[in-house]
């Protein structure tokens, strides 16, 4: 094919269509995916809190807290069933990981006990670290039913009250971090 | 070339993963599991099989001196395209709590854009060719590719998890070290020796 000669003006014509016309190609499906991402995103943040805090009624995505602490934020989710607090979903991170940061959601029962933890996103080891996970072992589980006031979140190698992830002791660390976190700030966040 | 040899030559005789080595990297960063590299692909195959059919339409009325930059632009924008479909519609978690296919593919979708694979077809075939022979070469092309990643996929997931597509056929850990990256370019590296070796046979 004979290569098309190219003038100033010609070039300035092409790329200006083509620029026209991939940005209001995008513009339409930007339009018209904005609804479904929303609706995927409240979603799949609304399941992380359904797993962790008892059954609720409200919409706790539209009454988020949100807390900065260490350059990053930690949201405050209360979950309630008519008027009653039943509990505040926590979620928070940690950049103690040993694969980097690591974010949990933390269901607190609104006496500070902890109700159920969900790791949110990790890049632990596999077969090591992320054992944290609760489809992976029982480590979380021992948090379960636990009051941080009466409960030391440090392993026990710390002198904390935690049993630690066998050869993983940098993973548990940061996650028993990221939940002290959780508490300290549920504490200070006073939803009541 | 007949049709069906310019469609099928992705697979094996011009595979861009095994053959041409074209796109290693997210090939070797997105192939963990079986159903990962099925998704990137896919995903992948759709891009290249419509940047393809776009750039062979408008090719001849294309300067020469601004190929390029209107290439990248008709690329760029099916990538968004892409990233924005699956953001919406492949986004929810598995009931354990896996990771959604999107956040799981993560930056990798994005980074479709600056695979050679595309702006390689898009220069090399699409804008010397006829719009239906471009358009059969990018699928064929996409799914050679999505054939690499998956075939890469599953055996990093039955060393390295003893399951495939999800299904668990062992109990506990496989080899682990097959799910993290070194375990990828191992992988890989066997599977482009077996490759040459039946090649070697078949021709």
């Amino acid at each position: 094919m004979a290569k098309k000669e190219s003038t100033f003006l010609n070039m300035l014509v092409t790329l200006l269509l083509v620029t026209l016309a991939s940005s209001a190609a995008l513009g339409y499906i930007y339009e018209f995916t904005k609804g479904p991402i929303a609706i995927a995103k409240s979603a799949k943040k609304n399941m992380a809190i359904h797993k962790v805090v008892p059954e609720f009624t409200n919409l706790p995505g539209e009454e988020v807290k949100k807390v900065v602490a260490d350059n990053d934020t930690l949201y405050l989710y209360p979950a309630k069933n008519g008027d009653q607090l039943v509990g505040v979903a926590v979620e928070t991170f940690t950049n103690k990981g040993f694969g980097g940061p690591i974010r949990l959601m933390v269901g607190f029962l609104p006496d500070g006990t902890i109700n159920d933890i969900a790791v949110l996103e990790h890049k632990e080891t596999p077969g090591l670290g992320d054992k944290m996970q609760k489809s992976k072992s029982n480590f979380s589980l021992q948090f379960e039913g636990k009051n941080p006031d009466n409960f030391k979140l440090s392993v026990k190698k710390d002198g904390g009250d935690v049993d630690a992830i066998t050869a993983s002791t940098i993973s548990s660390r940061a996650f028993c971090d990221a939940v002290q976190r959780a508490y300290t700030v549920f504490k200070e966040g006073g939803i009541q | 070339m007949s049709n069906l040899k310019n469609f099928a030559k992705g697979f094996v005789k011009e595979n861009p993963v095994f053959v041409l080595f074209l796109g290693l990297c997210p090939t070797l960063g997105t192939t963990s599991s079986a159903l990962n590299g099925l998704g990137m692909g896919l995903a992948t195959t759709f891009v290249l099989a419509m940047s393809n059919l776009v750039i062979s339409l408008v090719a001849s009325v294309i300067p020469d001196k601004v190929r390029i930059p209107s290439f990248i632009v008709i690329i760029a924008s099916f990538v968004t395209i892409v990233d924005l479909l699956m953001s919406a519609y492949t986004n929810t978690p598995g009931p354990n709590g896996e990771p959604s296919l999107y956040d799981q593919l993560g930056i990798f979708i994005p980074l479709i854009v600056v695979n050679c694979i595309v702006l390689g077809r898009a220069e090399a075939f699409a804008s010397k060719n006829s719009v239906f022979s471009s358009l059969l070469d990018g699928l064929g092309m996409g799914l050679g590719f999505a054939f690499a990643l998956t075939l890469l996929g599953s055996v990093r997931e039955i060393l390295g998890s003893g399951s495939v597509f999800g299904f668990k056929f062992i109990q506990g850990d496989g080899i682990l070290m097959f799910v993290s990256p070194p375990g990828a370019f191992l992988a890989l590296g066997f599977l482009i020796m077996l490759m040459n070796k039946w090649k070697q046979k078949i021709v």
